[in-house]
């Protein structure tokens, strides 16, 4: 049976211009790529495929999740990802690849061991605010991650680093990580939780007396303590972090960085990048382009959504084997095209409030991508290879 | 109501607000991401941080809804408890409810979950409950375990005081029989393998296990017969063909027809594998199917009433 493929209709043409990926992973001048969007729309898949290309086309690289569902290490096969980025087996060409996946914990443990004399780095570790700060609650992630993202591209050892963020308005944490901590160092909070530690009583102006009383009122007078502990022997350490986290904030605004929105056409996660791509030209951060997954298509042979219906109700009033199949047949068209259409409307819609955005398309495939092939086709997609 | 992301959490949890909200109930829907995904979804404007009515129950109860916003939610908690007025005030001055509520890790949680913790237990001046059930939109479901156990986290690290009894009894109301959370999936791969995870950490901290449901379902299109044709390889591209000349359809659009059959089975199959997935889980599952208008008021009540199963 030689039957003619029908002609995929995905059009990346007539909505502004398409996202270049191929020129993107070639330049040189791209050392670092940021993957950002809602969860759920194929983020790390995206950052990996970006990742893979880049290195089978030649380049050294890494990426770096800090998604704690270890979702990198499923599409990628791996089993095991901590805190050291560990090559990828089974990359072809000169280039390569190593993949990291964030340990919160490791990496915060590592800034105090690396900036702490080890007596007080020891005092620090042993603080159980400290051991929760770093290891239990939520929030400290995305610090950490500009932490190691600093890290890495200070230690040049790849050429491109591909980093992709956790999901939802979490990853806005991830831009503001730099500016927030800056701007909590520099803060009469820090300055007040010091004080007991290391100034004498007479700067207990009334105001901070009130304050300092609520606060022993809210949190225990032990709970304030450990918390005091903690800053103060940390005290050493703010003025490092404060310059690595200024130095990074503006690395994410420099040239050698790109911004890559992910999304999937469904009208949640088309706002939840609407939103990212006003933000990030709110901060000047070099936006590289948005791109939409898992878009349906079908083929494009004239048949409409309504004449599929039509002809698949006709066929059922029939009673013959060919017919009904045709019919089925008919009405699975009519649903891909009802979802197609549904998606072009997200598409077209962004297109419109976004026109200076860049946009690539990439069409769904049937099964979840779990190994290098499946992100090779990703990479192909992206780039739009036939 | 928790769930990965593109899930639909959003949508079950509105339903299920909307399905406990019969005779006569009174139920919070709230919402902890910032994101106003309520107000998105019911098409009203931004939720201030006040419950407002949204919604009639099918049965003449009532839906409140509620964007729980950390910052006020600690103002309110320092005034509520502890008649901080003008020291509450103060904190702000020095940076100090920035500080809890941004930077701070895991104070946002604490207040997010605390301001559930209060609504669930306020009585009217009757003395009855304010709300029959308190409906949460979580946070997804990687971060779900941490988000629910941040007070247990808190209560380790508070060793006295009035943090340490609030955020006991905080952990209680979460782990007790009258809770429950549940996870919202799609029929593929990773979000079932993230609910599975879930389904553990969640069981392992002990916090109380609802239902899976599975949001989204497609309608089998596809006939038993048609099944066995397409698999067998007996379906004759020319018989079609001539089934669509005779419905005024071109008959060359019988092979990209027959792809897109081929396609649809693929996909039916690999649902069928991960629906087996879920059934191993040991957690009772209900299905939501995937309506073909998307979401309105209609469609919610629709949803709602097939979650009864949930009350």
């Amino acid at each position: 049976m030689s039957r003619e493929r029908p002609r995929v209709v995905i059009d990346n043409s007539s909505r502004g211009d398409r996202v270049d990926v191929e020129a993107l992973l070639a330049d040189r001048g791209t050392e670092i790529i940021v993957c950002c969007g809602s969860g759920g729309v194929g983020k790390t898949t995206t950052s990996a495929a970006l990742a893979l290309r880049a290195a089978e086309q030649g380049r050294t690289v890494c990426v770096l999740t800090i998604d704690p569902a270890r979702r990198l290490a499923q599409s990628m096969g791996l089993t095991e990802l901590d805190n050291t980025p560990r090559p990828v087996a089974g990359v072809e060409g000169a280039g390569s690849l190593d993949a990291m996946m964030l340990d919160m914990k490791r990496t915060f443990d590592e800034v105090v061991e690396r900036h702490a004399s080890p007596e007080k780095a020891q005092q620090i570790l042993q603080n159980p605010f400290y051991i929760a700060l770093s290891s239990s609650f939520a929030g400290t992630q995305e610090y950490m991650a500009m932490e190691k993202l600093g890290q890495l591209h200070a230690e040049k050892q790849y050429d491109l680093i591909v980093v992709d963020t956790p999901p939802s308005r979490s990853a806005l944490d991830f831009l503001d990580a730099p500016e927030r901590l800056s701007s909590l160092l520099d803060g009469r909070f820090l300055k007040l939780l010091l004080m007991p530690a290391k100034g004498p009583a007479r700067l207990l102006s009334a105001g901070l007396g009130l304050v300092t009383g609520a606060l022993n009122k809210v949190l225990g007078a032990q709970f304030l303590t450990d918390l005091q502990t903690f800053i103060a022997a940390f005290d050493t350490l703010f003025g490092g972090f404060r310059q690595r986290a200024e130095a990074t904030f503006s690395l994410l605004q420099a040239d050698e960085t790109k911004f890559v929105v992910v999304a999937a056409p469904e009208p949640a996660a088309m706002r939840e990048a609407s939103y990212f791509v006003e933000r990030l030209a709110g901060e000047r951060m070099p936006l590289a382009g948005l791109v939409v997954n898992r878009v349906h298509s079908d083929a494009d042979d004239g048949i409409t959504t309504a004449g599929a219906e039509a002809a698949s109700a006709q066929l059922r009033q029939r009673s013959d084997a060919d017919a009904d199949i045709a019919a089925d047949l008919l009405a699975v068209r009519a649903d891909r095209l009802a979802v197609s259409g549904r998606e072009d409307h997200q598409r077209r819609s962004f297109a419109t409030a976004h026109p200076s955005v860049p946009t690539v398309a990439v069409p769904a495939l049937a099964a979840d991508v779990h190994d290098l092939d499946g992100l090779r086709q990703i990479g192909d997609l992206l780039v739009g290879t036939p | 109501m928790t769930g990965k992301g593109g899930t639909g959490k959003t949508t079950v949890a509105a339903a299920l607000a909307m399905s406990l909200a019969g005779r006569g109930r009174r139920v919070l829907l709230c919402e902890v991401e910032g994101r106003q995904g309520i107000a998105q979804l019911f098409d009203v404007p931004p939720l201030p941080y006040a419950e407002r009515k949204i919604a009639v129950g099918p049965n003449g109860g009532e839906v409140f809804a509620l964007a729980i916003d950390p910052e006020a939610a600690l103002l309110e908690y320092l005034q509520m408890f502890y008649r901080l007025g003008r020291a509450g005030k103060a904190l702000d001055r020095f940076g100090i409810i920035d500080f809890a509520t941004t930077i701070a890790p895991g104070v946002r949680d604490v207040l997010l979950t605390g301001k559930v913790y209060e609504a669930a237990r306020r009585r009217d001046k009757d003395n009855r409950f304010a709300y029959d059930a308190v409906v949460m939109d979580a946070p997804p479901t990687g971060r779900i375990t941490r988000f629910l156990n941040v007070n247990s986290e808190l209560a380790g690290l508070a060793k006295v005081g009035p943090i340490k009894r609030q955020a006991e009894s905080i952990m209680t109301m979460m782990r007790a029989k009258s809770t429950r959370v549940h996870l919202v999936t799609v029929l593929e791969e990773m979000p079932v393998t993230e609910t599975i995870d879930g389904i553990a950490d969640l069981t392992r901290e002990k916090l109380p296990v609802g239902h899976v449901v599975v949001n989204l379902i497609r309608p089998a299109l596809i006939s038993t017969p048609t099944r066995a044709a397409l698999e067998s390889g007996a379906v004759d591209a020319e018989k079609i063909g001539a089934a669509l000349d005779s419905v005024g359809l071109p008959a060359d659009a019988a092979a990209g027809l027959i792809d897109g059959g081929m396609a649809a089975l693929h996909r039916e199959d690999l649902e069928t594998g991960q629906r087996a997935v879920l059934d191993d889980s040991g957690r009772p599952v209900v299905e939501l199917p995937r309506l073909s208008g998307g979401i309105d008021l209609g469609a919610l009540y629709e949803l709602a009433g097939r979650l009864e199963i949930l009350r």
